[in-house]
């Protein structure tokens, strides 16, 4: 789960990393009060999980308290990337003399914890390691061992730090590692990190994920920061279609039915299971569909999640048809997901026949399943038909509607 | 022959006695597979299929050799279950369960590369040499197994569990058979990646083709095609990249724990192009890959 970046802060100023004065605010006048109380300029920030906020006018610098006031009311109500901030953190201004990155995350290549590290902060780190690969070093370490000290320290030497801004900027690698190992990160990130006129080095904007395995491990750490755990927070919060499609799939724990994700489109699909949900989704996209949702079944689910879940997706405005399909499963038993998909449509009002733009699912039971399918007409095609022409069958049947 | 895994392996599977390892090696037996039995803590004594069932790793390898061990026991012990399969001295181990959190991974993978120790997954379903055995729960029940893979030429390897049998399936629909697939795990951090199974397709002189399916999120495509340009493969490659619509949705987390869009070098396209480059041939279409390893074998 992805942390705001007035959480995040909360996490790391635990961890003894040093930040400026700040105060989370959700309306104008805690953020005038949050003005005067830290008593100078402020840089009042929209708390937004998506990236771009600067350049899409989320973050606004204020001399005084009205000022401050005035850029809140505005950021408040300002989407970015459609999406609207859960408030604004305001903010102690900094004279920044020098930028700093740092990183904690996990490689899969070196299947190993990476420190990642540069003296060239607050721009995109990519771009860094492409255009700058002098300016950035990586220190991989083992995940075995007890993090030592040492191990920031090479990462910042590494990009020819010493003297005062070596021992500060270990500190706070350090600190940063220790926090990401303990907390079961899986990116702990500070862009920038900011050495300031008088010479402090500080955290002036970071970003952390939590492993969503590990959440439960962590319930303190969430409940100070008012979270209950079992979040499912990515790039965006969910939408209540998703959140309703996650709560069918997490009341009966049998099988997978959900991991819902809506879309604009007008092809409801029930696709499965990980790897086949990403092939199918694809195919309908180079077949011309345009779906509404992305969504997995897998495992063996209950009729009657199978038919929620159908339900839920059928009785959407904009869904049109559906369509049900599945790579070669092995242990899916394809009659109880086709009663469930018939239920779901007949109890949402529906002719499943109608609303079925096609059924594939190769696995065990397929006879039985194949016999459901052709009492109610629903249109079905077995193996022998591959997912991209199952993908294409299934758009095509559409037009039909 | 085959890679891994043949008639002669024997295994046993940690956490047997839960309801999905019950069925496991029931499908596991029922293929002909050398399942010796299993381990679950404090049921010393139980059966499981008429097979034993253990306290210990070690009341097994004390015993008898034990070429593999099966880890299929939830989250919060897999990682234990492992470092007891390392320190019993067994060599291959197959990490089914899912949703086990990354530093234990990290730790575990660690812990087997010192000791000299291959790992399998997290989150897979297994691997199979089709009529020897297989170890795991790939391909369901025998008889869909049976079905899905017929002994043949083509190496499968695979991020996702589903995704290794239908391809293996189409395979098999289209005459060339399997040699042997092995389905490598959704996490992002796995034991065993592509680069590091190709040495041993390649040295396999019943393999004689690879097909690969992957997906955004990771850096094992970019392995896979520095061991392309590095050592090449006299064997035709044919990769499939599923998730091109997540190129779009930067941060989103679909199908799998390790499929998620974090940066440019994780996204379908580049993972596609990086592989082009490296003389893998990329399939459009999931259905393309028969035709495709037809046309790389008729070239070769």
């Amino acid at each position: 789960m992805r942390f705001y970046e007035y959480e995040s802060k909360r996490i790391l100023a635990k961890a003894g990393i040093p930040l400026p004065k700040s105060h989370f605010c959700t309306t104008a006048e805690q953020a005038r009060e949050a003005a005067v109380a830290i008593g100078g300029p402020v840089v009042v920030k929209s708390q937004v999980l998506s990236g771009g906020r600067m350049k899409a006018g989320g973050v606004k610098f204020a001399d005084t308290p009205d000022e401050a006031a005035k850029h809140a009311a505005d950021i408040l109500v300002l989407p970015i990337k459609d999406l609207l901030p859960v408030g604004v953190l305001v903010e102690e201004k900094q004279q920044v003399v020098q930028e700093y990155y740092a990183a904690v995350t996990y490689d899969g290549r070196a299947k190993r914890p990476v420190i990642i590290f540069s003296d060239m902060g607050g721009i995109d780190i990519e771009e860094v390691a492409e255009q700058h690969p002098e300016h950035l070093s990586r220190t991989h370490f083992s995940a075995l061992r007890p993090f030592s000290d040492y191990i920031a320290k090479t990462a910042v030497s590494n990009v020819g730090i010493t003297g005062n801004d070596l021992t500060a900027l270990t500190r706070i690698v350090s600190g940063l590692t220790r926090l990401f190992l303990d907390r079961d990160m899986t990116l702990a990130e500070i862009n920038p990190i900011g050495k300031l006129a008088d010479g402090r080095i500080i955290a002036l904007d970071c970003h952390a994920d939590m492993e969503q395995e590990a959440q439960r491990q962590h319930l303190d750490l969430l409940k100070d920061l008012g979270l209950v755990g079992d979040e499912k927070r990515q790039a965006r919060p969910p939408t209540d279609f998703e959140m309703e499609a996650e709560r069918i799939d997490g009341a009966d724990p049998r099988g997978v039915a959900g991991n819902l994700t809506e879309f604009d489109g007008d092809l409801g699909l029930i696709i499965g299971a990980g790897g086949g949900s990403l092939t199918l989704f694809d195919a309908v996209r180079a077949a011309g569909g345009k779906p509404a949702n992305y969504c997995e079944i897998g495992g063996n689910p209950s009729v009657s999640k199978a038919a929620n879940l159908t339900k839920l997706i059928v009785s959407r405005p904009n869904v049109k048809k559906i369509a049900v399909m599945m790579n070669v499963v092995s242990n899916t038993r394809v009659d109880i997901v086709a009663r469930g998909v018939v239920k779901g449509c007949i109890e949402a009002g529906f002719n499943p026949a109608e609303k079925i733009a096609l059924f594939r699912i190769p696995g065990s039971w397929e006879g039985e399943g194949f016999a459901i399918l052709e009492k109610y007409g629903v249109p079905y095609v077995d193996r022998t038909v591959s997912m991209d022409e199952a993908a294409r069958i299934a758009v095509e049947n559409m037009k039909k509607a | 022959m085959s890679i891994l895994v043949d008639e002669n392996t024997t295994f046993i599977i940690q956490g047997i006695t839960g309801r999905e390892a019950v069925t496991m090696a029931r499908e596991c037996l029922d293929y002909g597979a050398k399942l010796l039995g299993g381990v679950t803590p404090g049921r010393k004594g139980r059966q499981v299929h008429g097979l034993p069932v253990e306290d210990t790793v070690r009341a097994f390898t004390e015993a008898q050799r034990v070429d593999a061990a099966v880890v299929s026991v939830p989250p919060v012990g897999a990682a234990d279950a492992v470092f007891e399969a390392i320190d019993a001295g067994i060599k291959l181990i197959v990490v089914v369960t899912e949703r086990i959190p990354r530093k234990q991974v990290a730790q575990f993978v660690e812990y087997a590369q010192l000791q000299g120790v291959r790992i399998i997954g997290p989150n897979c379903l297994g691997m199979i040499s089709p009529g020897k055995t297989r170890v795991g729960g790939i391909g369901g029940s025998a008889e869909a197994t049976r079905r899905a893979f017929k002994p043949g030429k083509v190496g499968v390897m695979s991020r996702s569990g589903g995704m290794t049998v239908e391809i293996a399936n189409s395979l098999s629909e289209a005459g060339l058979g399997v040699s042997t697939a092995v389905s490598i795990g959704g996490d992002a951090i796995i034991g065993s990646t592509y680069a590091e199974l190709m040495p041993l397709f390649d040295a396999d002189p019943q393999t004689e083709a690879i097909a690969i399916y992957s997906e955004p999120g990771g850096r094992a495509e970019y392995e896979l095609a520095d061991y392309m340009k590095r050592a090449g493969s006299k064997k035709p490659i044919v990769a499939f990249m599923a998730g091109r619509f997540m190129d779009e949705m930067p941060g989103m987390r679909f199908g799998h724990a390790g499929t998620i869009v974090e940066g440019r070098a994780d996204t379908a396209t580049s993972k596609i192009a990086n592989l082009a480059a490296a003389g893998i041939t990329v399939a459009d279409r999931i259905g393309d890959i028969p035709r495709l390893i037809e046309e790389g074998l008729r070239g070769k």
